[in-house]
């Protein structure tokens, strides 16, 4: 039997998608070794304990709490600091955080503190003894490794949407954690600059319309917006091409240097379908591509293709969608 | 990347891997646990040459400074190696095993055994390697040698023994500060990495490359199986033009089931 840790982070006081599924993750390793517990920290600004039953509601049999109003920032060295102490503190099996950039930042500092081996962007975990064994894809998602991880604890960061959050509903005890200093110099946060409000963010929107250089200019990005907004709660990606040019901005970019996503739905306009691109969105459920050369590589990865023009599709495609909601 | 003009003269460290060419079309070599190398193309992982470069244009807005690349792995690093100094790195270290492990923690501590005593002011890592696409080493390495750390900056600035760099989020940018000596891993920026001159090629076979054994501790992540990812089912042209569009809602609406 063997306890989990899980790093629940939150956003705007709320708690992110990406935690729910860590916090799933969380519970069927707990479940697959006998039946330990789940603990999650909960850490950010005062009145963030009041989300601490969302993930009992997930599975967490005792969430630690952690308010404070240096929490208002992402402070991650006192956060990797709590992380580590907590963990050498309850002796786990595993740290489970989710792989956004929260994530990315805080997994190999807490592993680093002890000294723990660490698996990135897992999207399978089990363990049998004194071994995990996880899936990782990569190669920028060409290669599928299985990597096999000795030690205890270990650290591993899911990927997200590859957990699907599953309800386990229990009754949490909730307790206050104390937060652990940064302990040397750190980073300080001097401003947040806002992206698009209003949209999810591309690693947590099951529907994502994306568009490249076949859009022609900056001003059409609209056309996507607007099939965007047609679809309701939709993300809307870009090529690196477009993200160079300045029509969008770099953190909406997809692919091998951007992100990495695998939605419900993928809608790739006036996307050529370059390896790169291809290698930040083929785990898509299902793809779309408009594009007007019928021989465009990303015909070759589209479960559905509209040969044509994107002037002439993308509005016509906007109209009825909206149609076909409305009919619901 | 943004530079400020006139900023002071900085040492600079950058830690690059040697991977296959991202481009490379992969097969699964015969013991199932990793790639088939035969014929593939090997180059300095995408993003530490990102980083080569923040390096060597801080090092040329300040008029002075030094870069000094490292690798670990066996000999064939010094191939990548080269290739950073024919680009206008100073030197290059060598930290030599038999095999890169898939053991990020253990890279990150041989290296920072290394890195501890080298005086640097900045020391600049890749976001991730193309291969073990994990984002480890170079956030661990700070952690490590307890200096201030910033992960994936796609700007980088330095002034008055402050850093500055800029963070791509979530829907979001970040704006952060930081005193020296300090580690950074670098996002895709504004900044290409360049191309060798000639005259790089010709200096760089000059430039001294240090070549020592690691100080590689336990090993305790390995890759147990490789393989190719199912190659997606060959899709299907509805139609053209805005003729097409119905026919697409309604395989949204039965078959994908996504409206
Ligand atoms: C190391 C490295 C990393 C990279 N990382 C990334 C990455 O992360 N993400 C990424 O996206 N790229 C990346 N790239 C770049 C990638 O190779 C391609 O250059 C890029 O994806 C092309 O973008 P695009 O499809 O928008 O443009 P193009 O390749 O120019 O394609 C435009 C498409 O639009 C179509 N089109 C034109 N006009 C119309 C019209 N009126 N109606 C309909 N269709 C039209 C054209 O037929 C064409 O297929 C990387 C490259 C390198 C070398
Ligand atoms: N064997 C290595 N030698 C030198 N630098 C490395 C090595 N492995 C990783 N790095 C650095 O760490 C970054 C992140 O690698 P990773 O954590 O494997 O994704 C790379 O972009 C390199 O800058």
């Amino acid at each position: 039997m063997a306890n989990v840790l899980v790093f629940a982070e939150t956003r705007g006081g709320d708690v992110r998608k990406v935690a729910l599924e860590a916090v799933t993750a969380a519970r069927a390793l707990a479940d697959a070794t006998g039946g330990g517990e789940v603990h999650a920290i909960l850490a950010g600004p005062a009145g963030v304990a009041s989300r601490a039953q969302q993930l009992g509601q997930y599975g967490a049999d005792l969430v630690l709490v952690a308010e404070s109003p240096a929490l208002a920032q992402f402070a991650r060295e006192s956060l990797a600091a709590t992380v580590a102490d907590r963990t050498k503190a309850g002796a786990y099996r595993a740290v489970v955080l989710g792989f956004s950039a929260q994530g990315r930042d805080l997994g190999p500092r807490v592993a680093a503190r002890l000294d723990a081996p660490i698996a990135s962007d897992v999207t399978e975990i089990s363990a049998a003894g004194d071994r995990m064994t996880v899936k990782h894809p990569g190669y920028a998602n060409k290669v599928m490794l299985t990597l096999s991880i000795t030690g205890s604890p270990v650290v591993l960061s899911v990927r997200p949407s590859a957990f699907t959050a599953k309800e386990s509903p229990r009754n949490a005890r909730v307790e206050t954690l104390q937060l652990s200093p940064a302990g040397g110099a750190t980073v300080t946060v001097t401003q947040v600059v806002e992206g698009a409000k209003g949209r999810p963010d591309l690693g947590e929107a099951s529907i994502i319309v994306s568009g490249g250089r076949g859009l022609k200019a900056a001003e059409n990005f609209k056309l996507i917006e607007d099939l965007a907004d047609a679809f309701g709660n939709a993300a809307v990606g870009a090529t690196r091409a477009v993200t160079d040019d300045g029509w969008r901005p770099h953190s909406d970019q997809i692919g091998q240097t951007g992100r990495q996503v695998s939605p419900q739905l993928y809608v790739a306009v006036g996307i050529s379908g370059a390896i790169q691109h291809l290698a930040g969105m083929r785990t898509s459920k299902t793809i779309v591509a408009i594009n007007k050369d019928k021989e465009a590589p990303i015909f070759k990865v589209a479960d559905y293709g509209i040969v044509g023009d994107v002037l002439e599709v993308v509005p016509a495609l906007t109209a009825a969608v909206k149609d076909a909601r409305k009919g619901h | 990347m943004n530079f400020h003009v006139g900023a002071p003269a900085v040492k600079i460290a950058v830690c690059i891997k040697r991977t296959p060419d991202s481009e490379s079309r992969f097969r699964i070599a015969a013991s199932g646990a990793a790639i088939d190398e035969a014929g593939l193309k090997f180059d300095m992982d995408d993003f530490a040459g990102y980083a080569v470069e923040a390096a060597l244009q801080l090092n040329e807005k300040a008029g002075g400074g030094e870069t000094v690349v490292y690798a670990l792995g066996p000999d064939s690093v010094q191939e990548s190696l080269r290739k950073a100094m024919s680009m206008g790195a100073d030197r290059a270290v060598q930290l030599k095993t038999d095999t890169v492990p898939a053991d990020g923690i253990a890279v990150a501590k041989a290296l920072a055994a290394e890195l501890k005593s080298g005086g640097f002011d900045l020391i600049l890592f890749g976001k991730h390697a193309f291969d073990s696409s994990a984002g480890v080493v170079g956030t661990a390495v700070a952690e490590l040698l307890g200096l201030p750390g910033v992960t994936a900056a796609s700007q980088l600035s330095v002034a008055g023994g402050k850093g500055a760099a800029r963070r791509e989020l979530e829907g979001a940018a970040e704006l952060v500060e930081f005193p020296l000596p300090a580690i950074v891993t670098i996002d895709e920026g504004v900044a290409r990495p360049r191309y060798p001159s000639l005259k790089g090629i010709m200096a760089a076979k000059k430039k001294p490359l240090e070549s020592k054994p690691a100080q590689l501790g336990p090993v305790r992540v390995t890759v147990q199986r490789a393989e190719l990812p199912p190659e997606r089912p060959a899709g299907r042209i509805l139609g053209e033009g805005a003729a097409a569009v119905p026919e697409l809602v309604r395989l949204l609406q039965t078959e994908a089931k996504v409206l």
